[in-house]
């Protein structure tokens, strides 16, 4: 009886603690919280803007995270603890990612993780997940250059999440032309297939054309890199944070 | 006078009846409720752990391929391999000694992977291979969500045993036959748990 007792009081504290570890998120809601303050104010708005656009597109968030202390967490844990408790990703769908950025100070190690909400387990694995910090992410981190870095695991993630490439060719080193070649093929049936039910109605070609390109880019669409280009306009808005997405300890990091 | 004096007291009685009802009936439902939610998170907690089970053998063959890799060591995660796949637990009674049953067993195999992990140190070209590199994120991967898991288990037992263990809830609790939950314990075995943290030196 005193044993579990204890345990209850040890199970408590831990759950105070915890929640009085893990920081609030920045307000008014935003997509990268630069706690550590690493990035400066126009490279903040870029990566907003990417994320926003994206997150408007697709409901998918993919939070940037950078903090200077990890308060005795390991990476992951840290990373796991604030998704869930911002709610990152939509409720349902936990289409959330958070990426964690603790970077290098003095000697301290730096470290990044990035975490995949339930539902984004199957487009980025763990071993994509890993590979991405360590070819993307930490090799700009080495010489300071976070935004860079930062900017090219975010451009990684939203092609794998669009199926631009699959992760296996990603974990492979496969140049997205993969991808595009079968985009080209994939086009090229569709040319084909329109010409041909387009002779078999006996209609034409031409007029019928862009009808058809239209329709295959929005098949597509989602699978484009053009399709997250953003006209830049300084303003976010109606942004409402997190979406009760959940983490279930998907995800990899790394150090440097 | 004597005809409506019986009808206050039947009042009352009837009143009384139905507060205690409602009181039950909330109470009861909120049991239910809690109790489903904890059996739920088990699901978790047990497709968590199954992950692990289903990984070791690819770990196996592969590290297995590598001349005269210690066969001690290996053999070690297979029996307990084989002890953990054992040990089922009926949903309907995660009390205690359950628990730390299952605990114990999953524990043996975290250290004779933790065990693996130290030896595998001795074998450079081993290390440096590629699909046992990609073995490595995957069981760090499934240790990440044993832990992640097993902390919402615990969240969720915490609540439902506060629950059906307050007053006046435990009487309803113990007549209904709400029994108390096991937690998981930061036993040694989890924290000898394999610590794949190979980071880029």
């Amino acid at each position: 009886m005193k044993r579990i007792l204890t345990l209850l009081i040890a199970v408590l504290a831990s759950l105070w603690v915890n929640a009085q570890d893990i920081p609030e998120p920045m307000s008014p809601p935003r997509l990268v919280n630069d706690f550590a303050g690493i990035l400066r104010a126009e490279e903040q708005n870029a990566l907003e803007q990417k994320l926003r656009s994206y997150h408007d597109s697709t409901s998918t968030q993919i939070y940037v995270v950078t903090v200077s202390d990890l308060r005795g967490y390991e990476p992951s844990d840290f990373a796991f603890r604030l998704g869930e408790k911002w709610g990152v990703g939509q409720k349902g769908k936990n289409n959330g990612i958070v990426i964690l950025i603790k970077p290098r100070i003095g000697n301290e190690r730096g470290r990044a993780f990035i975490a995949t909400g339930y539902g984004m387990e199957e487009v980025i694995p763990d071993v994509v997940a890993r590979q991405i910090v360590d070819k993307e992410m930490i090799p700009y981190f080495r010489e300071n250059k976070y935004y860079k870095g930062i900017d090219a695991a975010i451009n990684v993630i939203i092609d794998l999440a669009a199926g631009l490439y699959t992760a296996e060719q990603y974990s492979k080193g496969d140049s997205p032309l993969a991808g595009i070649i079968f985009l080209i093929i994939f086009f090229g049936i569709i040319f084909l297939s329109a010409s041909r039910s387009n002779r078999m109605k006996g209609g034409s070609l031409g007029r019928n054309l862009p009808f058809w390109l239209l329709m295959s880019s929005m098949g597509s669409g989602r699978g484009s890199s053009f399709g997250h280009f953003s006209s830049g306009s300084g303003s976010f808005g109606g942004f409402g944070g997190g979406g009760g997405g959940s983490f279930g300890g998907g995800g990899a990091g790394g150090s440097w | 006078m004597n005809i409506s004096k019986k009808w206050i007291v039947a009042g009352i009685v009837v009143l009384l009846i139905i507060l205690l009802y409602t009181s039950i009936k909330g109470t009861y439902n909120n049991m239910v409720k809690k109790d489903e939610g904890v059996k739920a998170q088990w699901g978790n907690v047990e497709t968590a752990y199954q992950r692990r089970l289903d990984l070791i053998p690819n770990l196996v063959s592969t590290v297995k391929g590598y001349a005269n890799f210690e066969q001690q060591t290996l053999t070690q995660v297979i029996e307990a391999r084989a002890k953990a796949t054992s040990v089922n637990i009926n949903p309907d009674k995660l009390d205690e000694q359950s628990l730390k049953q299952f605990q114990t067993a999953q524990g043996e195999l975290s250290s004779a992977l933790a065990r693996l992990m130290v030896v595998v140190e001795q074998y450079p070209n081993l290390k440096a291979n590629e699909q046992f590199l990609n073995l490595q994120a995957q069981l760090e991967g499934t240790e990440n969500r044993i832990a992640v898991e097993r902390r919402k288990f615990n969240e969720l037992v915490q609540d439902y045993n506060s629950y059906i263990r307050s007053f006046p809830k435990n009487i309803w609790a113990s007549i209904f036959g709400f029994e108390k939950k096991g937690y998981f314990e930061a036993e040694a075995g989890a924290e000898k748990a394999p610590k794949v943290d190979f980071g880029t030196n």
